[in-house]
């Protein structure tokens, strides 16, 4: 039994391997499981800009994109099996889009010599790229994003929060735990009072966590959520009148999907970027005539120019942009994840890059450096109009509190590497 | 032809009581050790060690764990993914406390933990039965993932409340961490699954598993024919927590290396393995690996075939994927509700009369 069925996926693989095309990118995307309406936007996005990418230009520098779709489910378990599986078709870069995959594959591709772009997810502490050779974290990442929400925060109080009450309703995992240590290094920092309410996976269950919001009525509520609890915690929050405009989300509780089941209550609702929302940019033009006209589009096309939609299309961007780098370092079109990896850590996203792409003002400029594989941090706030169905930038993009972070970052780093027995150094 | 009792004398007691009385599957059974030992160590790659085989060998310990309590002495337990965690975070405290001992001991003391956790949690067995039981194992599992995510002294006191797997060896060879090889980490897990197959085996056929068996189908007749219910199922607690104990311990350090406790060890975990035990065969060793094997290694296969052989879409796949296994646990579950063993079973008695049955 065993072995006939051991037998049986030798004979699958064999003749389904892919052929080995010139440029492999693999994406690790969830289109099933209880991530699936936030999973589906981002994988159409990755995958319509490679199609537009070999469409319109023949690939990156005359090679073309082979883009490989692996199922995850979110699921760590189909993770590793999709790590694996992939590994052998040479992919370039591992964006897998959950937190917990990211941890696993830290190791795992850093001993593998492939690199992990954990886009504003995953270990923040990967920022240092000293001791995270391979993985990288730009444009921004969590701790970023809790300074950034503080710095808003501060602006709208007339730049005191002495004494105010915050709460943070986060997902109870790896990826809702991450800000903690920030916003509770930040609270000595401005005298706020931080409470942290828990939101167990999936997270549709949240009546205690929003009565007692009710109760201590705290001046702000932030929000580190995914998936459906988004849904819910917005919902709830209208529920129990709670002022939207006090209410920020993470860059993944900042999608339609998690705004509109609210209708109207959630008008004024805020959520942070690193990345713009809408369509109205160049590019899209061109994707509405290569991809989408072409009948080509990812999945079923009606996603384009979403939140989700644009941050998938934001990472596919900045991959091939690194997969450029690398091919002008190594002077060759045909690269390995080794030289993408070098592509990677001399990345540099500036202004004139992106109007040239057709991209102008999408996200902010920064630069990766060996030391910093997690760029500026930069990031703006966007606030919900439910009338018009759209998100609002109502700031540019704001640097964080680097003078309370880099020491947090360097701090968590140092724990790492002393655990897994590395010693920093540029590669 | 082959298969068959006839002509295989037994001339003591020895060869009489041995587990595979009949030649042909005593040939099989060291065929099949032959291989898992000598032949696929050589070819084993990333890809089949990572996705296909540790899986297997590590649900299959699990489930053959699961099976003394539930299928061999009939107490329900629900609580499977709440023990692998216990096996995990013991072995994760183990490692990083004591980095210079084989990650062997590290392994069974961490098998030994749960046992004892498991045991705790039995002791309500001994006032409750049936679904009551399954219900109070149930409250095991959602205290002990709350626990591991509550108390930061389990993961270390890290940021995330994740643990990773750091480099440890046995007699030498790395069996945990990114840089270990394929096949030592299969080697690792092969031994102890045959080990535990080996010990559960010997251990059902014996006094003990007997005991079982008289709790299991009715345990006042077997308290009144001399059987102490108190220690036959916390034996049983006790077995089947240190089996799970060390499926959960190779589950993080050898398969997976970084685990989040509420997303890996969930209910979900409890199900996968009560199904497994189910389709395979409640109170057989060979159902607990059919199981395993139907429930782990039949979705990969699904996506290789669909995805990579036909091209489809994942989502689709994905979909299709759910539909046909769960049409397949179906279809076996009507053919033959007592598993994949009994239909193992029945076959073999069709090929001891085969070519001429009555």
């Amino acid at each position: 039994m065993k072995l006939k069925l051991i037998s049986a996926v030798v004979a699958a693989i064999v003749a389904g391997a892919p052929a080995m095309a010139d440029l492999t990118f693999s994406a690790l995307s969830y289109r099933t499981g209880p991530y699936a309406a936030n999973g589906i936007p981002f994988a159409d996005g990755y995958a319509d800009y490679f199609t537009l990418l070999n469409e319109r230009d023949g690939g990156i520098g005359g090679e073309k994109i082979n883009l490989i779709e692996c199922e995850t489910a979110y699921n760590t378990e189909k993770g590793v099996e999709c790590y694996e599986s992939t590994k052998g078709s040479g992919a370039l870069v591992y964006q897998p889009l959950s937190t917990g995959i990211t941890y696993q594959l830290i190791p795992k591709a850093t001993a593998d010599g492939i690199p992990v772009h954990s886009m504003g997810y995953g270990r923040t502490s990967a920022k240092n790229g000293e001791v995270f050779s391979h993985i990288f974290n730009y444009p921004a990442n969590y701790w970023d994003g809790a300074s950034v929400a503080i710095k808003h925060l501060l602006d709208v109080n007339g730049g005191d929060l002495k004494g105010k009450k915050i709460a943070l309703v986060y997902h109870n995992s790896a990826y809702g735990k991450e800000p903690i240590r920030t916003l509770e290094e930040l609270a000595k920092k401005h005298g706020y009072e931080l409470t942290l309410l828990p939101v167990d996976h999936p997270g549709q269950e949240q009546k205690s966590q929003w009565l007692q919001i009710r109760r201590d009525k705290p001046d702000h509520v932030l929000m580190w959520g995914w998936g459906v609890m988004n849904q819910v915690a917005i919902q709830e929050a209208v529920n129990i009148r709670y002022p939207m405009e006090n209410f920020i989300g993470i860059w993944w509780s900042g999608s339609e999907n998690d705004v509109l089941p609210a209708g109207d209550g959630a008008n004024g609702y805020k959520s942070l970027t690193f990345h713009n929302t809408g369509s109205d940019f160049p590019l899209f033009a061109d994707i509405e005539k290569y991809v989408k006209g072409a009948g080509k589009a990812a999945g079923a096309g009606d996603q384009i120019g979403t939140a989700l939609y644009n941050r998938g299309l934001y990472a596919a961007m900045l991959a091939a942009e690194a997969a450029k780098t690398a091919q002008e370092i190594h002077k060759t079109a045909a690269i390995t994840p080794a030289m993408m990896r070098d592509g990677m850590e001399n990345l540099d996203i500036t202004e004139a890059k992106m109007t040239a792409l057709g991209l102008p003002g999408f996200g902010p400029s920064f630069k990766v450096s060996c030391q910093n594989h997690g760029g500026d941090g930069l990031t703006a706030v966007l606030q919900w109009d439910a009338a018009g169905k759209k998100w609002n930038k109502i700031t540019d993009f704001i640097a964080p509190d680097n003078d309370v972070l880099n020491p947090l970052v360097a701090e968590d780093a140092a724990a790492y590497a002393k655990e897994a027995g590395i010693t920093p150094a540029c590669k | 032809m082959l298969y068959r009792e006839a002509g295989d004398f037994k001339t003591s007691y020895v060869a009489d009581g041995q587990t595979f009385p009949i030649w042909f599957d005593r040939m099989r059974y060291y065929a099949v050790l032959a291989i898992a030992f000598g032949v696929i160590p050589f070819f084993v790659n990333d890809y089949y060690a990572n996705a296909v085989l540790l899986p297997f060998l590590i649900y299959s310990i699990a489930a053959i764990g699961l099976n003394i309590l539930v299928g061999y002495c009939g107490q329900v337990s629900l609580g499977t993914g709440a023990f692998m965690a216990v096996g995990a975070y013991a072995v994760y405290k183990l490692m990083t406390a004591f980095p210079e001992v084989n990650l062997f001991f590290h392994v069974l003391l961490a098998g030994g933990i749960t046992a004892f956790v498991g045991v705790m949690f039995g002791l309500p067995s001994l006032r409750i039965k049936g679904f009551y039981l399954a219900v109070a194992t149930l409250a095991a599992q959602f205290f002990l993932v709350w626990l591991f995510n509550r108390v930061p002294w389990f993961y270390n006191y890290s940021a995330s409340g994740q643990i990773s797997a750091p480099d440890r060896t046995v007699f030498g060879m790395l069996v945990s961490g990114p840089n270990a090889e394929a096949w030592a980490k299969y080697m690792f897990c092969l031994v102890f699954t045959v080990g535990v197959a080996f010990l559960a085996r010997n251990l059902t056929r014996g006094m003990q598993g007997r005991q079982w068996m008289a709790i299991r189908d009715m345990d006042i007749a077997a308290e009144i024919i001399g059987v102490n219910p108190l220690r036959a199922k916390l034996m049983a607690f006790a077995v089947s927590s240190f089996f799970i104990g060390i499926a959960g311990a190779l589950f993080f350090a050898v398969y997976l290396g970084a685990v989040e406790v509420g997303e890996v060890f969930g209910i979900n975990k409890s199900f996968l393995v009560l199904f497994m035990i189910i389709i395979g065969g409640l109170g057989s060793i060979f159902g607990s690996f059919a199981g395993a094997a139907f429930l782990v290694l039949l979705p990969v296969l699904l996506k290789n075939v669909l995805v990579g052989g036909l091209g489809w879409p994942t989502d689709l796949a994905a979909h299709v994927e759910f539909m046909i296994v769960g049409l397949l646990i179906i279809v076996f579950l009507i053919a033959e509700p007592h598993g994949l063993a009994q239909l193992w079973r029945v076959a073999k008695e069709k090929l001891r009369l085969w070519p001429f049955p009555h």
